[in-house]
Order: structure tokens, then C-alpha cells, then sequence
């Protein structure tokens, strides 16, 4: 066995046990992790098949930003685990079936002569100096630009609708606007008292016996 | 020396051992200068302050950080009862291993580098935004309120000051053209200033520099914009729980990634190895390692000096400064940079 062939088996491992306990794990904090975990290895196999570009844009975007994201959520959720847990011999054989149904699919599609999956050979070894990266830009830019420039817009309405569903004007934020704060002068907050001197009467001893019994 | 050592071990493990050797030889010296720049942080900021410093273990307090280091060793590791086991020691691990990996790729001289790829830039941001990991896990591995706190604030912030480092690096990527670091330095030596100081990318993408020097401070979660672990508040944040070398880690992760940063600037907007001066001045105009090391020694020197000069950031500010402010001015500088790029008046040629 060669040596990219043992990585892959290893990767694919440690990608399939963070796969099970996404779904198996109590606690979901440990399962989020979990499923960091499994972008992580997945960011590999694509290391392997020489797309370094999609490898490290999985792990920038999906490990750096989304899955902080999704933690941040996760966390400060207060979940029930036994009442999450109550229903689920009851949708058990729902959930199996849709499984089942997908499970079978893939395997018609994989399996099907038209895919040739058998006899695929992968794609041929890339130079050592090229970068995909200016290859996949050329294309994105030329060739699929419509359809990239499409994927843009849908991404974005997502974004606005997303915003558009959540925003609430609230009476009650106590919301500053900065450049009120920058143009303060000291004249508008402070204002200086002056007081004459007051002169103590009483002698100091007296006040010393007050200390001490206080 | 990799041939005598694939010639001891045959070729596949000579080159791993020499690897290895190459690794050491990064990471040993980063760890003496994280040891360091934690005595120059304490004597910089004692001298701003009118005092003097550490200076009773050794001579000038030289041997301050190897004192503090055994002292940190020997120190027991407090597991918290109510904690998470694992993910509270997996916390410190994940903190200080992308401050590590991302050296993989940092070029010290054209020559100089580990792994010479065609996507550091893209690898150094992947690997760097894991570090909110080790924040985020061990500020709620520890189940303590004021842990959480601080993992909470820290994630939020690196986030949104990751977007505006984003944008500004974008810029760099349109004038140089490439992700290569190496080529990044080496775009900056040409130009109509001839290679000078005057030709790095400091002063054509300005507000992109100064935008990445203020979002590497807030990465890093360094005063002014350590609300992670704002003492007054929420008494250390998310590392409150840690002692000993679990607690030591999380400062080693810290200060490993201020150089990262400063590096980053350093290659990035003031030209790497390359001189500040002509070429045709000699001795002086020639690149090299020690340029690169005093420029990464300035902008540290600049970490420090903003920590003893600002007051703490409030928090609505911080995200008002990531998202309201820089990330426009992002936006504006590399739309500005398109237009001077397609104009005749380009300098990137």
C-alpha cells in the first residue's frame, strides 16, 4: 500500500467515528465538535486529491466562521436531553425509512454503468508548480460566470431575508451615537463649584474620641 | 545534509527526519523569542511607566522568563470538578497548535521557508482562525461563569476583526497577484520607487495596513481590545480556571501568535527581508534575515506600546470599530486599488 493510500484509510477513519458521534454524542457542544472535527478530516481527503484551493477555503470558512458560529449557539443553549430523547422510537422507523431511501439512491447512482465508476482511473497527477487557484478563478470568472454570479445573488437574498426576519426595533436599547460622545467638551459635563474654606471649630481631640468609639 | 541523512536512511525517511530537523530549527529559536518578548513586555512597559522592570534573576533580569517558565512547571494542574475533562485539556492544545502550524509557511528569506506553496497566504488564514478554538472550548469546558464570558466575547470579536483582516489582505492579493508569500515580498522590491522603502505596499494600500495592524491587535485579544480577559471585569476570562503549564500555554499560544502577526505585517505591507534603502547603496541596500527580524521587532515593539499607552475598548465600540468601520474602509481602499490598477497611473505593473 502506498503511502497517500494509508493516509486516506486513516482519514477516512477518523472522518467516519467524528461522523457517528455528530449524531451519537449527549451533549451537543461535544457533537459540534465533533462535527469540526469532521471538517476538518474531510479539508484532508481533498488535501490528497491535490484541490489544496478547497481544502482550505472548507477549512477558513466552515471551521473558522461557521462552526465558531454554530458553537456560539450550541452553547448557550439550556437543553432538556430527556425530553429531546422522548420521541424517537416513535419517529424511528419514519427516520429509518427516508435513511433507507437515500442509502439506496447513492448506491443506484454509484453503482449504475453510466457513472463508470469502476473503471474510473482519477484524474490525472497535477504538475508540481500549478495552482488551482488561478485555474478555478479563470473558469469561475469566464466559463461560469452566470452561474457563479447567480450562487452570488441567491447567497445574498438569503443574507437580507435573514436580516429582514430578525430585525426588531426595540424602544428599550440603550444605543449611544458615537458622534454625539466625540463631540463632547468638558464644559457640557463638568461644572466646577467653588466653595470657601470651612473652618473647624470644635478642637481636634473631640473628633479623635468619635473615631474610636464609631 | 538531506543527502547524507537519505543515504543513512533511505530516501523517504531522510527527508522526514530532515523535515523534522527543519521544524526544530523554526519552532526552538520561536520559543526563546515568545520567552523574551514576554521580559521585553514587562521592561518596555515598566520603563513607559517610570519603573524599572524585573531585574533580580540574572543581570538585568535576562533570566526573568526562564525563572517564571520552571516556576509555571512545577506548578500543579487544577482540573475544575464540574468540568469537562477532555475538551478543559484539549483547550490549551488547540490554542497553541495553529500558532504553530501557521510557521509552516512563513517565508524568513526568499530562500528561507519551510513549505514554499502556492496558497500560504490562504493556509496562514485557515490555520489562524482555528486558534478561537482553544478559547472558545476552554472558556466553556470550564463551567465557570466568568470563563464563559470570556469565550463568548473572544469569539465574537475574532470573527468580525477576521473579516476586516480578510479584506485588507485582499488588497495585497490584487497587487502582487499571488498567494505566495515569497512572491508577495518580492512584488514589493520593484517599483517606481526602485525597490525602497518607499515601494513596499505600506504606503499605497495605507488604510489596508493600518486597518490589518489594528485587526492583528484585536486577533490577538491584546490591550486595547482584551475585553476575552479584561481583568476589572470578568477576572481573567476564559483562561480564569487554568493554572500551572495548562495556564502557561495559553500564553505561550498568545505571544507565538503576536509574532506570527507582526511577521505577517512585516511580509505582507513593509517588504519582508528586503532593505528600506536602494539597492545601489551597498551593504546596506542588501536583503536579508535581519531586516525581516527588525521589522518584526518594530511592530512588536508597537504591540507593547499600545498596551501601555490605550485604555481598554468597551465592547459595543470594538464591534462598532470591526464592523461599522473597517470593514467599509476595506471595502472603498480595494475598490480604489481596482480602479489604479486598471488606470494608467498603475504602479503594479
Amino acid at each position: 500500500m502506498s503511502f497517500p493510500t494509508v493516509v486516506f484509510y486513516v482519514l477516512s477513519a477518523i472522518l467516519i467515528f467524528a461522523g457517528l458521534r455528530v449524531i451519537t454524542a449527549k451533549n451537543p457542544v461535544h457533537a459540534a465538535l465533533y462535527l469540526v472535527l469532521a471538517f476538518f478530516t474531510s479539508a484532508g481527503h481533498w488535501l490528497l486529491l491535490e484541490s489544496e484551493f478547497l481544502a482550505i477555503s472548507l477549512v477558513l470558512v466552515y471551521v473558522g466562521a461557521v462552526m465558531v458560529l454554530f458553537l456560539f449557539v450550541v452553547m448557550m443553549l439550556d437543553i432538556n436531553f430527556e425530553k429531546l430523547r422522548e420521541g424517537f422510537w416513535k419517529n424511528a422507523p419514519l427516520a429509518g425509512t427516508v435513511g433507507l431511501i437515500m442509502v439506496g439512491e447513492m448506491v443506484l447512482i454509484l453503482m449504475s454503468p453510466e457513472a463508470s465508476l469502476g473503471s474510473y482511473k482519477g484524474a490525472a497527477p497535477l504538475a508540481a508548480d500549478a495552482s488551482n487557484i488561478r485555474e478555478l478563478g479563470r473558469l469561475i470568472y469566464t466559463t461560469y460566470l452566470w452561474p457563479f454570479e447567480l450562487a452570488a445573488v441567491v447567497l445574498l437574498v438569503g443574507m437580507v431575508a435573514a436580516i429582514a426576519l430578525t430585525m426588531r426595533k426595540r424602544k428599550d436599547t440603550k444605543f449611544v451615537n458615537p458622534g454625539d460622545q466625540v463631540v463632547v467638551r468638558r464644559d457640557d459635563r463638568v461644572r466646577l463649584v467653588k466653595m470657601a474654606a470651612v473652618k473647624r471649630s470644635e478642637p481636634v481631640a473631640e473628633a479623635e474620641s468619635a473615631d474610636q468609639q464609631a | 545534509m538531506m543527502e547524507f541523512l537519505q543515504g543513512i536512511l533511505g530516501n523517504e525517511a531522510g527527508l522526514t527526519v530532515w523535515t523534522l530537523l527543519k521544524i526544530v530549527a523554526i519552532v526552538a529559536p520561536m520559543m526563546g523569542a515568545v520567552a523574551y518578548l514576554t521580559l521585553a513586555e514587562r521592561k518596555v512597559i515598566g520603563y513607559m511607566q517610570v519603573r524599572i522592570g524585573p531585574n533580580r534573576v540574572g543581570y538585568f533580569g535576562l533570566l526573568q522568563p526562564l525563572a517564571d517558565g520552571i516556576k509555571l512547571l512545577l506548578k500543579e494542574i487544577i482540573l475544575p470538578t464540574q468540568s469537562s475533562k477532555g475538551l478543559f485539556l484539549l483547550a490549551p492544545v488547540l490554542s497553541i497548535g495553529p500558532a504553530l502550524a501557521a510557521w509552516a509557511v512563513v517565508p524568513f528569506t526568499d530562500k528561507l521557508v519551510l513549505a514554499n506553496t502556492n496558497a500560504s497566504l490562504l493556509y496562514i488564514m485557515a490555520i489562524t482562525s482555528m486558534g478561537v478554538y482553544g478559547v472558545i472550548i476552554a472558556g466553556w469546558a470550564a463551567n465557570s461563569k466568568y470563563s464563559f464570558l470570556g469565550a463568548l466575547r473572544s469569539a465574537a470579536q475574532i470573527v468580525s476583526y477576521e473579516i476586516a483582516m480578510g479584506f485588507a489582505l485582499v488588497g495585497v492579493l490584487m497587487v502582487s497577484g499571488s498567494l505566495n508569500l515569497v512572491d508577495i515580498v518580492n512584488q514589493q522590491g520593484h517599483g517606481v520607487a526602485g525597490g525602497s522603502a518607499l515601494s513596499w505596499n505600506w504606503l499605497p494600500l495605507f488604510p489596508l495596513f493600518i486597518v490589518y495592524l489594528i485587526s492583528g491587535v484585536a486577533e490577538t485579544n491584546r490591550a486595547p481590545f482584551d475585553v476575552a480577559e479584561g481583568e476589572s471585569e470578568i477576572v481573567a476570562g476564559f483562561h480564569v480556571e487554568y493554572s500551572g503549564m495548562a495556564f502557561a500555554v495559553f500564553f505561550l499560544a498568545e505571544y507565538a501568535n503576536m509574532i506570527l502577526v507582526a511577521a505577517m505585517t512585516s511580509l505582507m505591507f513593509l517588504g519582508g527581508w528586503l532593505s528600506p534603502f536602494p539597492a545601489s547603496w551597498g551593504v546596506l541596500g542588501a536583503s536579508g534575515f535581519i531586516w525581516m527580524a527588525l521589522k518584526i521587532s518594530l511592530v512588536l515593539f508597537c504591540f507593547l506600546w499600545f498596551r501601555a499607552t490605550f485604555p481598554r475598548y468597551r465592547y459595543d465600540q470594538i464591534m462598532r470599530l470591526g464592523w461599522k468601520v473597517f470593514i467599509p474602509v476595506t471595502l472603498v481602499w480595494v475598490f480604489v486599488v481596482g480602479v489604479w490598477m486598471m488606470s494608467p497611473l498603475t504602479l503594479w505593473n
